[in-house]
């Protein structure tokens, strides 16, 4: 099968100024990913859908991904010229900027056909609040329908185009979108008997220490 | 069915149902099956709407057991997240077990030890005949044979889970595999009986075709109902003894080759129609199939180890990165997509379930049947609702 | 009023009683023959929820067999059960229907929370939809312990329903709910909340248990 690398030059020849990038996995897994721009995703799709030698014609799985904002360092060296002088000094410049988070939506191909794959897709949203659309692949292959649907319900990716974007596995009334890194769940439980730091922690804000002194355990 | 329907019959949760006047063809009634159906298969609901007897349109309703699987093996340890693959198909935990060690043993560059493969094939076929087996007893239960047949395959599921309890320790949840290999090893008694069991399964389907397969009932219940085109089959992601049925021979122990399938001698049935009755032939086929794998993974059952030494369990983790792996299950393909950040647990933890994407084509299936066909229809798709919801 | 199943000078202690039966006389009373007829007919209601109930159609089957104890006969109708097994885990989103379907059921009914999901949200109670027990909506019988519980587990719940159900009183303050007159035998169905269930619990059935907590702990 051809390489991601491939595929993006024969995508990038079909579709000139379309934006397609390869995302490197350094895993030992290696399936390294294809990241299309939304405005010409669908017409790439189905492209790597029909065209010969590719024949993608089976999407097997449809998956979001939830990135948050994250603070990286950019690390930049400079030279700067001695005022007295003498050689030049190599500075390292760290800037630290917030990179905005976004959500993702994984595609996983392979071929019925020609039986090869996977070839992986991904498109990104602007952000994670007001920029959350993506083209639907739906209309490209039917089995992301319920998928879709999934990831709409779970993480709020809003998918144009789809035929049925509803709630899926979560009440039609239900507000949030759970799958969300920051999603904060009702405070239901009330004991846990596990150890674990953050379960003791909600138990803690459940029953403040005013403990009757006579009901006590004797400490050991 | 050539008339468009009067208006969007959008149907409220809860509502049981309510007649739509329709001037040309009278009533249209929508009827709500479940999440409290008998013949459901769990707490599955179709939302129906019906000209007289006939199907004109079917909603399938997810979530009833949305257990928050994923979200849970977030916040989970990779090996922490194992006992809650056997809680996904429940018939199947053997062959979720192999899927989810698969998955991390990709991500993280692992082998595993020839025994082990060989041990992790024979339980993923047993557990192919279980499932196989309780699909015939639970189709033939939605025609309306209620009782006998169910009888016969749980009286075989019976026999197959007293040799997973004795090497693993538990009947259904069997939580077996590692990334690295497996839990325990079989002792020669276990082979032994293990062989005893395979040696005397075709037997039982003899006897089982004989009730089931030549039966007129059956027959006239299943041949021409729920016909699936290949191009519809593979365009909606459907996998496993669905697609076959269908006439494509996609069949991940062929195409992908994981494990050991490679070296085994086996054929892969497909049926002709794509009905309900090839989907009902195919898994009786395959579990001939199965039989075979099992008869020569046992005879060459090589000596060794069945865990890697080096392999790490507690306290593991996987190098940055992400895998999408995927084996052939009994209901079709699960796969498990990682992604790792480095850290003790994973960063996105995914499963792909073959019930729930086969569920796609449903309504497809059903459009200008008979409501009772629905039922049989559902039964052939052979779901589970803790792996359709999750 | 006397308790008519306590034995006293004049009614025949049980070892007496079954000397009688030896010799081909039955003593018995209207409550005790009844409960009797009842503790072994006791109906369940065709209702799987997840890996449980799988577990549950085992003990239906030959190996198990639950028809010896009286309880073959699962009714797809909540009309005509009168015990709710909970075989599963209970989401937000089933929760409601669950309430229903034991509305629905007619009096005397018990209920089972088979597994540990039904009890407390066993291995899933951290998910975001899982209702952390059946027991904070519905009055439950008996609780099965197991992940999930074998199905023999199941048959001795089942014994131990028919033991409860021998001891009932038909008369008198220790009568079950329906048999005195005022006392409500429905529970409040929840709704759907924009975060949870609305209420997340029938405080009436339930409440969180008091803990102690010992002082920097």
């Amino acid at each position: 099968m051809e390489t991601p690398d491939q595929i993006r030059d024969r995508l990038l020849a079909r579709f000139p100024g379309a934006s397609v990038a390869v995302v490197a996995n350094p895993g030992p897994a290696a399936q390294h990913s294809l990241l299309l721009g939304s405005g010409e995703a669908r017409a790439m799709a189905e492209f790597l859908r029909d065209s010969p030698g590719l024949r993608l014609d089976f999407c097997s799985n449809v998956t979001g991904v939830d990135w948050l904002d994250r603070e990286v360092t950019d690390v930049a060296s400079k030279t700067i010229p001695d005022p007295a002088g003498g050689p030049p000094k190599l500075v390292e410049q760290r800037t630290k900027r917030l990179q905005p988070g976004y959500l993702e939506v994984v595609y996983h191909l392979y071929s019925v056909e020609l039986r090869h794959g996977p070839v992986v897709l991904r498109l990104r949203t602007g952000n994670r609040s007001d920029r959350v659309a993506v083209p639907s692949l739906t209309p490209v292959w039917r089995s992301c329908e319920f998928q879709e649907r999934e990831v709409f319900d779970l993480f709020g990716v809003v998918f144009d185009g789809h035929p049925d974007l509803r709630r899926i596995l979560m009440w039609d009334e239900f507000k949030d979108h759970p799958m969300r890194k920051d999603y904060v769940e009702p405070d239901d439980y009330e004991w846990e008997p596990t150890p674990h730091a953050d379960v003791l922690a909600k138990a803690r804000r459940h029953y403040p220490a005013a403990a009757p002194a006579a009901k006590e355990e004797p400490a050991p | 069915m050539s008339f468009s329907l009067p208006s969007p019959l959008e149907s409220a949760p809860g509502a049981r149902v309510r007649a739509v006047r329709d001037p040309f063809h009278g009533d249209l009634l929508e009827v709500s099956m479940g999440p409290h159906h008998p013949s459901t298969h769990g707490v599955f609901r179709m939302n129906v709407t019906l000209d007289g007897e006939t199907v004109v349109k079917l909603k399938p309703v997810f979530g009833y057991l949305h257990r928050n699987h994923e979200k849970i093996g977030e916040n989970a340890s990779y090996l922490g997240s194992m006992p809650y693959t056997d809680r996904l198909d429940y018939l199947c935990s053997m062959t979720n077990n192999w899927a989810y060690a698969l998955a991390v043993e990709r991500l993280s560059g692992q082998t595993v030890p020839e025994r082990a493969e060989y041990l992790r094939v024979i339980l993923a076929e047993l557990t192919r005949l279980l499932n196989h087996t309780c699909f015939a007893g639970f189709i033939l239960q939605d025609c309306g044979a209620s009782g006998t047949p169910l009888m016969y395959a749980f009286r075989e599921r019976e026999k197959i889970l007293d040799l997973f309890e004795s090497l693993s320790g538990s009947r259904m949840m069997c939580n077996f595999q590692r990334f690295g290999g497996c839990r325990a090893d079989a002792t020669p008694e276990w082979l032994e009986a293990a062989r005893a069991l395979v040696d005397g399964y075709g037997a039982f389907l003899d006897e089982f075709e004989e009730l089931l397969t030549g039966n007129e009932i059956l027959m006239a219940r299943t041949q021409g109902v729920g016909r699936l085109p290949a191009k519809l089959a593979v365009g909606a992601g459907i996998t496993g003894p669905m697609l076959r049925a269908s006439g494509v021979g996609y069949d991940l122990r062929k195409v992908d080759g994981y494990g050991v399938y490679p070296r085994l001698d086996f054929r892969v049935p497909v049926g002709a129609d794509g009905d309900t009755y090839d989907r009902y032939m195919v898994r009786v086929l395959e579990m001939r199939e199965s039989i075979k794998i099992l008869r020569q993974a046992l005879g060459t059952l090589p000596g060794g180890p069945v865990m890697d030494p080096k392999a790490r369990l507690r306290g593991f983790r996987a190098k940055p990165g992400e895998v999408y792996s995927r084996i052939e299950g009994p209901k079709g393909e699960i796969g498990f997509f990682l992604i790792s950040d480095g850290g003790p647990n994973p960063y996105r933890y995914r499963v792909r379930p073959p019930s729930f994407i086969n569920l796609t084509v449903l309504e497809d299936l059903c459009l200008g049947h008979s409501i009772a066909d629905t039922v049989v229809i559902l039964g052939s798709i052979d779901i589970v609702l803790g792996e359709v919801d999750r | 009023m006397r308790d008519p199943a306590t034995p006293t000078a004049e009614t025949p202690t049980s070892a007496e009683r079954d000397e009688l039966r030896r010799q081909g006389i039955l003593l018995t009373s209207i409550e005790e023959i009844y409960n009797w007829g009842r503790s072994r007919s006791v109906w369940p209601l065709q209702f799987g929820l997840a890996c449980c109930a799988i577990e549950m159609i085992a003990a239906s089957m030959a190996r198990f067999d639950i028809a010896r104890f009286g309880s073959e006969v699962f009714r797809p109708s909540p009309r005509q059960a009168d015990l709710l097994i909970v075989s599963g885990t209970v989401t937000k989103k089933m929760a409601p229907q669950v309430v229903r379907l034991w509305n629905q059921m007619p009096e005397p009914k018990f209920c089972f929370a088979m597994g540990a999901c039904a009890i407390s949200g066993g291995p899933f109670k951290q998910g975001y939809n899982v209702l952390k027990g059946i027991d904070r909506y519905i009055p439950v019988d008996i609780y099965i312990p197991g992940c999930p519980p074998r199905p023999e587990a199941l048959l001795h719940a089942l014994m131990q329903l028919q033991e409860k159900i021998r001891g009932q009183r038909l008369t008198g303050p220790s009568a079950p709910p329906h048999l005195q007159a005022g006392a409500a035998c429905d529970c409040p169905v929840p709704a759907f909340g924009g975060h949870d269930l609305e209420p997340p619990k029938n405080p009436a059935l339930w409440q969180p248990p008091v803990l102690v907590r010992k002082e920097g702990a």
